[in-house]
């Protein structure tokens, strides 16, 4: 009996030790680092290997420094709060498995690029929300409201399916390299979501839109990186997103 | 919270509908996106050919010599094709680095000294490889015979 009761039971997920680097920073400072000053710091949790980065987060929390800061609110990839940069990538902590990391090494976390750090991984969403508010993100029509609802055929509606989809974590925009570099940049989010009521049959603003992403500071600044896409956790082809605006825009057809 | 709560802060200004009819016409920004998708395409047809066309065919590249970039300039055909490859390469090129001080300097006085520094040598460049093209002497007089094109023994 020595030899069953040794090994695991079947089905049981093995424990492990995995370290996390996070990339932190106060802006009341601490005894080491001035105000806003970010500095690594590594953390050693226990946990098994289908627990995600967002769990070990909270057990850092919870059991070990209760001052660590980030943004999370549903847990399960829904709201978008807590889009972060791990292992150099950006992604959604509650979707990411640690045994898809390689917990051998220790994990990297970082605060989102190109939005101005709060405190430790919590950024200022406001010039991502302001890109979006530009694009005018509701919807656009003339004349009187029917008495019933709007009707539009599945055909009509697939035209824009994918980018219904966004959920506002601000990973692909805070991928971008030009949005890096480029503070006048609107950013692959607001060009997904221009892109949701461009191709909506229901909507009349769309040339309005398309002359706001026309500017200096709209689609043509888009280099065709690919990191939105490839960064986005809802699986949204956000380049080609920007590339359909594009075509929209040089041919005058949507 | 009571009802005298000091202050209302209100949330951020989301923009008017603004509802036009009208058409969007292309900015600056999207003719230089056209021109950097029209100029590419062109311009490796232009430097392939040229490559395929000094290096593979003839002697390969053991041919390129004074008589033979002269023997080629004398045909109107490559004086037109070699003025081309100059200028769209320089312009595309020269747009592509105008991008890219665009992103990474971000002082008004550093862009416009970048941006100036680029566009005049984008332009000598330009100058200065035309004039080689079109005022080009394929028989320069005092020059040793052997050196030179062919043709060049007609107009001695
Ligand atoms: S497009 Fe994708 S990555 Fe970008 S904000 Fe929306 S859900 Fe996030
Ligand atoms: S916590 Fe809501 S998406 Fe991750």
């Amino acid at each position: 009996m020595t030899a069953t009761a040794e090994s695991p039971a079947v089905g049981e997920v093995q424990a492990m030790t995995v370290t996390l680097r996070i990339l932190r920073s106060k802006p009341e400072g601490t005894d080491e680092h001035k105000p806003g000053e970010q500095y690594w710091q590594e953390f050693q949790v226990e946990a098994h290997a289908t627990d995600r980065v967002l769990d070990a987060l909270h057990k850092i929390k919870w059991e070990q420094d209760g001052s660590l800061a980030f943004r999370r609110s549903c847990a399960h990839g829904v709201c978008g709060s807590d889009a972060m940069r791990i292992n150099a990538r950006n992604r959604l902590a509650c979707k990411t498995l640690l045994k898809d990391l390689n917990p051998a090494k220790p994990i990297i976390v970082e605060p989102i690029k190109g939005l101005p750090v709060e405190k430790d991984l919590i950024v200022d969403m406001e010039p991502f929300f302001a890109s979006y508010r530009e694009i005018m993100p509701f919807l656009m029509t003339t004349g009187s409201a029917p008495a019933r609802e709007r009707r539009q055929s599945p055909e009509e509606r697939q035209r824009f399916d994918d980018t219904t989809k966004c959920i506002m974590c601000a990973a692909c925009t805070t991928s971008c390299p030009v949005f890096w570099t480029d503070g006048q940049y609107f950013g692959p989010q607001a060009i997904v979501g221009a892109h949701r009521f461009i191709f909506d049959s229901r909507d009349e603003g769309q040339w309005d839109r398309l002359e706001v992403l026309n500017d200096k500071a709209g689609v043509w600044k888009c280099r065709t990186a690919f990191n939105c896409t490839e960064a986005c956790p809802r699986g949204i082809e956000v380049t080609k997103a920007i590339s359909e605006v594009k075509h929209a825009l040089t041919t005058g057809e949507i | 919270m009571t009802a005298s709560s000091p202050e209302f802060v209100p949330g951020p200004k989301i923009k008017e509908p603004r509802i036009r009819s009208g058409r969007v016409r292309p900015g600056a920004e999207q003719w230089s996106w056209r021109f950097m998708r029209i100029s590419g395409p062109i311009l490796v047809i232009l430097i392939l050919t040229h490559l395929f066309i000094n290096l593979m065919t003839g002697d390969g590249v053991s041919q390129i010599d004074f008589a033979f970039v002269a023997g080629k300039w004398a045909a109107p055909l490559w004086q037109w094709w070699d003025f081309l490859m100059l200028a769209l390469a320089m312009l595309h090129g020269g747009n592509g680095m105008r991008l890219l001080i665009n992103d990474y300097a971000h002082t008004p006085w550093l862009r416009k000294l970048l941006h100036g520094a680029l566009g005049v040598a984008v332009l000598g460049i330009i100058v200065l490889g035309s004039l080689v093209i079109w005022t080009f002497d394929p028989c320069p007089v005092d020059a040793d015979m052997s050196l030179l094109p062919s043709f060049c023994e007609d107009v001695r």
